[in-house]
C-alpha cells in the first residue's frame, strides 16, 4: 500500500518530452507512394493479393495473412501497384513490399462510418474484425493483437493492463492520443473487455504525464472496473513484464508471459485501432508517429498513413535542422537507427526521431572497471557486465547460463555505464551466436 | 538527401558520467584529508603526496609506452592511486619510499594485471604490502609531533600509533598473571595507557594522533565519503558491514580484562585506518564485488579478518592486509551470489 507503485532497477535517461508533447495530433498530407512491407508484425508474412498494374483503393486488403500468427497488409491510399519488389525496411534488412503510386484523394474501399454496435458481436466476431484488419501491437513490438487476445483454455486471464506509460524519452504520440481520443479508447477498452472476458482494467500512465492521468480518471470517474495507476517515471516502466509488477505486483516467470499469471497488456494506441476495426471495420492504415528531436526544425505528432517514407514526414515538419545527425525508428533507448529516410513508416513506427550531433557522437569503449552501476539498474536483475565478457570471450554457453535470454534489450545497462561498453551490443551477438549454434543442432 | 547520418546499435543516449569524472570525484573527497595532513605534519606530507603521485604517472605513462598501449594517465585513476597510497605511508618516509612504492603499485599491482579494469586486488594496497615487508622499519617510524600534542604523549619514538601503544598495553595487562612482582608498575603504566585512550576519542576522531598521513582525521575523511555516498560513487554496504562487523567482533572479544562482550568498539572504529580502508579502499570498484550479496559478504569478511589480525595477529592494524586478502576471493562472491533473475526460480 505504501510502496511506491514501480519495478528494481531502471534508470532517469532525460525525458525530453518537451519537444513535442504539447502539439495536437496533426493529419499528414497524403504521400505520392507509399511502401507496404509484407512484414511489419512478429509472424509469418502476408502473400500478395494483387499485381502490378492493379488499382487499388483506400482500405483494400492486399496481402492476406499466411498463418493463425500473421496479419494482412491494406493500402493505405488509392492508387495503382506501381511493383511488389524487396525495399528498404526500418528494421534494417531489405523486405519484400507493396509500392503504391497514389492517384487523387481517397476512394474508400468500403463505408467505414458505419457504426456496428458492440452487443451484436461475440468474442469470435472481435477477434476475426482485430485480424481482418491487420492489427498489431501499436507500442513497438508489433505481436498480432488477435493472437494475444486468444490465450489457450489453460490460462485464466483476470487483468487486463493498457499501456500507457510510453517510458521512452522524446515520444509522445501515446500521450496525444490519450489527451485526444480520450473516449474511443474508452471504448476500445471495453471491446477488448468483452473479448478476453474481463473485468478487471488498469490503466497505467507515468506520472509525467498529469493531464493525461486527469483526463482519464474524469472518463472513468464511477466505473468501478477500471482503475488508473499513476507510476513513478522511470525507464523502463513501459516493459511488459514491469508495468505488470508495478501494477499488480505479479512477476512473469523467466521464459514465459504474461498470460501465465494471468495478465494480457495492451498498448493505449492498439486498444483505439480495436476500436476503430471491431465498431467500423476499419484496417489499420495509419497512426500516429511522433516526428520529434533536436535535428528537427518543427517537431509534431503526426496522423501518417502507413507506408508513407519517413523523409515526407520529416520535411512536413520544417525538415532537418542544421546538426540533425541521427534519425531513429523509435525511440532512443530501443529505436533502430537508419541509414536513410527513405524507409516507410510501418505499423510499429511509434516514433520518427532525429538526434543532433552532440547526443548522435560515438564514444569509445574504455575497460569494464565493475563499478556495478549496471547490475544495479538492470530490470531483469541480470550482470550486464560479465555476459558482455562472456561474448567478448566467446564463452557462449556461460553467458546463457547467466540468463541471455532473459535480457529483453532495454538499454538501461548501456546507457549507465561509464565506460560507455556497449553491453547490449554485446548481448544482442551473444544471443544471435547461441541460435546459430543450437538451432543448427535442431 | 546528401546528410551523413550516424549508425549505431541502441541505445543512443549515454548517461553523462565517465570513468575520468569518477576518479576525479574521488580524489576531491579525499583532499579535505590530506589538507588535515598538511595541517598535522607539515609540508612533508605535501611532499610526500605529490611525489608518490607524479611516480604514479611516470610509472603508468611508462609502462604503457613499453606495452605499446595508448597513454590514458589523464583518466585519473594513477592520481588516485598514488593519492590512496601517499595516504597510507607516515610523513617521515625518506623521499625514494614513495617513488619506489608507487611504481611497484602501478607497474606490478595494476599495469603488470592489463591496467584498469584488470586488477585483481586494489594497487594502492598493493604498494603498502610490498612497501611495509621490505622496508617495515622506515613504514613505522613516526617522528613527526602532530600540532596540538599526541595521544601518546611520545614526541621522537618508533611505532608511537595509538593502536600499537594500545596493542602493546593490553597483551601486558592481559598476561598480568605472569608477570614478576617487579614488573608490577609497567602493568599499572599500561592500565593507565588504556583508560586514557577510552577518555580521548575526540583526539581520535579529528587526527591529533600519530598515523600514516591519510589515516587519522576520521572527521575529514568522513566529509569526503558522504560526498561521495551522495554522488553514488561509492554504495553504502560495504562501509556499513565492515565497520559494523569491527565494531561488533572487537565488542565482543576486544576486552582488555578478559572477559568478554568488554570491548571499546568505537576506539577500534575510530583508530588504525579503518574508516580509510572501509570507505576508500575496500570500496575500489575493480576489486570489489557487483552483486548486492557480495558486497555485504565482503564487507563482513574484512571486518573478521581485520579484527582476528588486530586481536590475535603480529600486526597492531590489519586493514590493509584484510583488504587484500577479501580482493583475492571477489571473483568467487560474485559467482555465488548472483542475484535472482526477475521471474526465475
Amino acid at each position: 500500500m505504501f510502496l511506491k507503485k514501480s519495478f528494481s532497477g531502471g534508470a532517469h535517461p532525460p525525458g525530453s518530452k518537451h519537444f513535442s508533447e504539447h502539439a495536437a495530433i496533426e493529419n499528414a498530407p497524403l504521400p505520392d507512394e507509399v511502401v507496404i512491407p509484407l512484414q511489419q508484425h512478429i509472424g509469418a508474412p502476408a502473400e500478395p493479393i494483387v499485381a502490378k498494374g492493379d488499382s487499388v483503393k483506400t482500405g483494400q486488403p492486399i496481402a492476406k495473412a499466411t498463418k493463425f500468427v500473421s496479419l494482412p497488409c491494406h493500402a493505405s491510399v488509392t492508387g495503382t501497384v506501381k511493383a511488389i519488389e524487396e525495399r528498404p525496411h526500418p528494421l534494417g534488412v531489405k523486405v519484400p513490399s507493396i509500392v503504391i503510386t497514389r492517384d487523387g484523394e481517397d476512394d474508400w474501399y468500403e463505408d467505414y462510418t458505419k457504426e456496428t454496435p458492440l452487443d451484436t458481436l461475440s468474442a469470435a466476431d472481435i477477434k476475426e474484425r482485430i485480424q481482418a484488419a491487420g492489427i498489431a501491437g501499436l507500442g513497438g513490438a508489433a505481436f498480432p493483437t488477435h493472437v494475444k487476445l486468444s490465450p489457450p483454455e489453460d490460462k485464466h486471464i483476470d487483468v487486463l493492463i493498457i499501456n500507457g506509460v510510453e517510458c521512452e524519452p522524446f515520444l509522445t504520440s501515446d500521450h496525444r492520443i490519450m489527451l485526444e481520443r480520450t473516449g474511443d479508447i474508452l471504448k476500445g477498452i471495453s471491446i477488448l473487455m468483452k473479448t478476453l472476458d474481463i473485468e478487471t482494467v488498469l490503466i497505467g500512465i507515468e506520472k509525467n504525464k498529469p493531464d493525461a492521468i486527469k483526463i482519464f480518471k474524469q472518463h472513468t470517474n464511477g466505473n468501478k472496473n477500471i482503475t488508473i495507476v499513476p507510476l513513478e517515471v522511470k525507464y523502463p516502466q513501459g516493459a511488459e513484464k514491469q508495468l505488470i509488477k508495478a501494477a499488480t505486483g505479479r512477476d512473469v516467470p523467466s521464459g514465459g508471459l504474461p498470460m501465465d499469471i494471468g495478465a494480457v497488456v495492451q498498448n493505449v494506441g492498439t486498444a483505439l485501432a480495436v476500436y476503430e476495426a471491431v465498431s467500423f471495420n476499419k484496417p489499420l492504415i495509419e497512426r500516429v508517429v511522433a516526428v520529434t528531436g533536436a535535428g528537427i526544425t518543427t517537431p509534431k505528432n503526426l496522423l501518417v498513413r502507413i507506408g508513407t517514407s519517413f523523409s515526407s514526414c520529416i520535411e512536413y515538419c520544417g525538415g532537418y535542422s542544421d546538426n540533425a545527425a541521427k534519425l531513429i525508428n523509435g525511440g532512443p533507448m530501443m529505436g533502430i537507427a537508419q541509414k536513410n529516410d527513405s524507409v516507410p513508416v510501418i505499423k510499429g513506427t511509434s516514433g520518427i526521431l532525429v538526434l543532433d550531433k552532440k547526443q548522435a557522437d560515438l564514444l569509445s569503449e574504455k575497460p569494464c572497471i565493475s563499478c556495478a552501476r549496471c547490475v544495479d539498474v538492470c530490470p531483469m536483475k541480470l550482470i550486464p557486465s560479465h555476459m558482455a565478457s562472456f561474448v567478448e570471450h566467446n564463452r557462449i554457453d556461460d553467458a546463457y547460463d547467466m540468463g541471455l535470454f532473459d535480457c529483453m534489450e532495454c538499454g538501461t545497462c548501456s546507457f549507465i555505464c561509464p565506460s560507455k561498453r556497449n553491453l547490449v551490443q554485446y548481448i544482442k551477438q551473444g544471443k544471435a551466436k547461441w541460435n546459430q549454434t543450437h538451432r543448427k543442432a535442431d | 538527401m546528401e546528410r551523413t547520418l550516424y549508425i549505431s546499435p541502441s541505445p543512443h543516449l549515454k548517461d553523462r558520467d565517465s570513468i575520468p569524472k569518477i576518479m576525479y570525484t574521488v580524489i576531491l573527497a579525499l583532499v579535505p584529508a590530506g589538507i588535515g595532513s598538511v595541517y598535522l605534519f607539515g609540508l612533508r606530507a605535501l611532499y610526500v603526496m605529490l611525489l608518490t603521485i607524479a611516480a604514479a604517472l611516470l610509472s603508468e605513462a611508462l609502462c604503457q609506452k613499453i606495452m605499446k598501449r595508448p597513454i590514458t594517465i589523464n583518466d585519473g585513476s594513477a592520481i588516485l592511486t598514488g593519492l590512496l597510497l601517499a595516504y597510507n605511508l607516515p610523513a617521515e618516509v625518506p623521499f625514494w619510499l614513495p617513488v619506489v612504492g608507487a611504481f611497484f603499485a602501478i607497474a606490478i599491482g595494476k599495469m603488470a594485471f592489463g591496467g584498469l579494469g584488470y586488477n585483481p586486488m586494489n594497487p594502492a594496497l598493493i604498494g603498502r604490502a610490498f612497501l611495509m615487508s621490505s622496508w617495515p622499519l622506515h613504514m613505522t617510524v613516526f617522528k613527526t609531533v602532530p600540532r596540538g600534542g599526541t595521544l601518546s604523549g611520545i614526541t621522537a619514538i618508533t611505532s608511537a600509533t595509538p593502536l600499537n601503544v594500545y596493542k602493546h598495553a593490553r597483551e601486558i595487562v592481559l598476561n598480568a598473571g605472569t608477570i614478576a612482582p617487579e614488573h608490577v608498575t609497567e602493568v599499572t603504566k599500561a592500565t593507565n595507557t588504556l583508560l586514557e585512550y577510552s577518555n580521548n576519542y575526540s583526539e581520535l576522531f579529528w587526527g591529533r594522533i600519530g598515523g600514516c598521513l591519510g589515516e587519522t582525521s576520521v572527521a575529514l575523511l568522513l566529509l569526503g565519503a558522504v560526498f561521495l555516498m551522495y554522488k553514488r560513487i561509492i554504495g553504502w554496504k560495504i562501509p556499513f558491514f565492515y565497520i559494523g562487523t569491527v565494531a561488533l567482533l572487537t565488542w565482543i572479544f576486544g576486552g582488555t580484562n578478559g572477559n568478554l562482550f568488554s570491548g571499546d568498539p568505537l576506539f577500534h572504529v575510530l583508530s588504525g585506518g579503518l574508516i580509510l580502508g572501509a570507505f576508500y579502499m575496500a570500496t575500489d570498484m575493480v576489486s570489489s564485488p557487483v552483486t548486492f550479496k557480495g558486497r555485504i559478504y565482503f564487507g563482513i569478511g574484512c571486518g573478521v579478518l581485520t579484527v582476528i589480525i588486530r586481536l590475535w595477529g603480529g600486526y597492531p592494524e590489519g586493514v590493509s592486509y584484510s583488504i587484500l586478502l577479501m580482493n583475492l576471493v571477489t571473483p568467487l562472491l560474485d559467482k555465488y551470489t548472483k542475484p535472482k533473475t526477475f521471474g526465475g526460480k
